[in-house]
């Protein structure tokens, strides 16, 4: 092999690694579910439980104790009820569902449900503007909570 | 079905608030001897709520409900005191009261159930806040008051209170039908960031608790209303204006037509029930 070639070689495996590594994040708008599931993560590094906790319980985020009671966290009072429990919930749903739930709501449920879409930003109305064009959770954030509901399995 | 039932259980021995989910219909409403319907048939057959209205009050809490018993408890009751004093002030380039005009404020016993109520002059329905800066305007040649002044509410208040125990009675046809429609609109859009129409809370869910909040039907029968959350009394535009912002949208103004409109329109929600105004709620 010339040195040159052999350049060229390594150029090109370093080329299709960074592919495979940096799977791109997914923006809002070119979410597919299908079926009630979104295999594919939105974001391009895997979520993590202990960060997803704190997206759940934090007001301006997930904020999700508001509508849905969750038996593992006692420690937040006032957990609202017009949504069913968590409870178990990691157990009751693959990966690909919960994700497909957390990122839009409305097309498992119906674009009825009463659960906002966390990873949405179309057709929406009068939003402040701050908020415009924004996911009420980023790619990372719904991963991270997709992840902590996977450890609500009782 | 089966999941719900299985959660429920182990949900429900951390989350002591739940047991308060059902609005207390136990109790009835009397000030002064005067009875005041807080739970009663809707008026309208087509009304979404159903057969049943319940008013805000029965959904707050004991010692919230026991302030609006007795005039001397209600917070509300410094800017009835206020409104009564200005009834009687002279003001403007006409130098005259509400009082040289009108006479005694319980001439004024019914009209608040009226509200939002239909203007020749004006070409469009006004609220009590627009009817009485109008009559500032055209009669004392005064200066408006501002929606949520001192001076406003404590008006609204004291008009407001000689039309309790009286039942919500708006005009929704004639021009005021295009009104009414507009508001019914409103009040089934979704707006915000968190998508939520005023129909997903009062409608769909009232009786279900919001993290601490009790979901009420959402009546106006109490207006202008003492807030515990406020410090102080506050009109209907400005809890319109907050729950539209609680779902991050970019609320309508205070006075605006989007607000008038849905005022409209939630009033016709509450025809049957009395008003109680001043009410306090949290
Ligand atoms: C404003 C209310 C609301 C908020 C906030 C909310 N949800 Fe929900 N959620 C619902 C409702 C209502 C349902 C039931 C679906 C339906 O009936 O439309 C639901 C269903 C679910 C389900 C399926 C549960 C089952 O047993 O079928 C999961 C999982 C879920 N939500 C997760 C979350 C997470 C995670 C958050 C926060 C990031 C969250 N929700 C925030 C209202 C809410
Ligand atoms: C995200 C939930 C939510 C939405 C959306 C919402 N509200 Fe509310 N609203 C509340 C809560 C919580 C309260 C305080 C508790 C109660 O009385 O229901 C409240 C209170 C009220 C009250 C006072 C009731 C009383 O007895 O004092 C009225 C009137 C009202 N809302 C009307 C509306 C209208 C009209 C809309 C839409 C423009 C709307 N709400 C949208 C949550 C909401």
């Amino acid at each position: 092999m010339t040195s040159q070639t052999a350049r060229l070689a390594a150029a090109a495996l370093a080329a299709l690694l960074a592919g495979a590594a940096a799977q791109a994040e997914i923006a809002p708008s070119d979410v597919a579910i299908a079926d009630g599931a979104l295999e594919t993560p939105v974001a391009d590094a895997p979520g993590d439980a202990e960060r997803g906790k704190a997206w759940y319980a934090d007001r301006g985020l997930g904020n999700c104790m508001t509508c849905h009671q969750n038996a593992a966290l006692p420690e937040i009072s006032f957990q609202g009820d017009v949504a069913p429990p968590l409870d178990g919930v990691g157990a009751r749903y693959s990966e690909a569902e919960l994700r497909a739930i957390v990122v839009n709501s409305k097309e498992v449920f119906g674009e009825q449900t009463f659960m906002p879409a966390f990873y949405r930003i179309d057709g929406l109305k009068i939003v402040r503007k701050e908020s415009v064009g924004k996911p009420i959770l980023d790619a990372q954030q719904v991963e991270d909570v997709v992840a902590y509901l996977k450890t609500l399995t009782d | 079905m089966n999941r719900y039932a299985l959660g429920v259980g182990a949900a429900a021995m951390v989350v002591g608030a739940a047991a308060l989910a059902d609005p207390n219909t136990d109790v009835a409403l009397e000030i002064d001897g005067v009875a005041i319907k807080t739970i009663a048939a809707s008026a309208h057959a087509d009304n979404p709520i159903g057969d049943t209205l319940i008013s805000g009050w029965h959904y707050r809490n004991d010692e919230t409900r026991a302030l609006q018993l007795d005039d001397f408890d209600n917070p509300a009751f410094l800017a009835v005191e206020l409104g009564r004093e200005l009834w009687e002030a002279a003001d403007g380039a006409s130098g005259k009261s509400c009082a040289d005009c009108h006479g005694g404020i319980d001439g004024f016993a019914g009209l608040r159930a009226n509200m939002p109520k239909w203007s020749e002059a004006a070409g469009r329905p006004l609220t009590l806040e627009q009817w009485i800066n109008w009559s500032r305007k055209e009669h004392q040649g005064a200066e408006p008051w501002k929606w949520e002044s001192e001076q406003m509410l404590g008006m609204t208040a004291a008009i407001a209170v000689e039309s309790r125990g009286m039942p919500m009675d708006v005009q929704t046809d004639g021009p005021m039908a295009e009104w009414f429609e507009k508001g019914r609109d409103l009040y089934y859009t979704r707006t915000g960031q968190l998508d939520f129409a005023c129909a997903s809370c009062h409608e769909a869910n009232s009786g279900m608790m919001l993290r601490a909040d009790h979901l009420s039907q959402g009546h106006l029968n109490g207006f202008p209303t003492y807030r515990l959350k406020w410090q102080g009394i506050g009109s209907i535009h400005r809890r319109l204006k907050g729950c539209v912002q609680d779902t991050r949208a970019e609320p309508y103004a205070v006075g605006s037509d989007e607000l008038v409109a849905l005022e409209l329109y939630v009033s016709w929600r509450g025809e049957g029930l009395d008003i109680e105004a001043p009410a306090v709620r949290q």
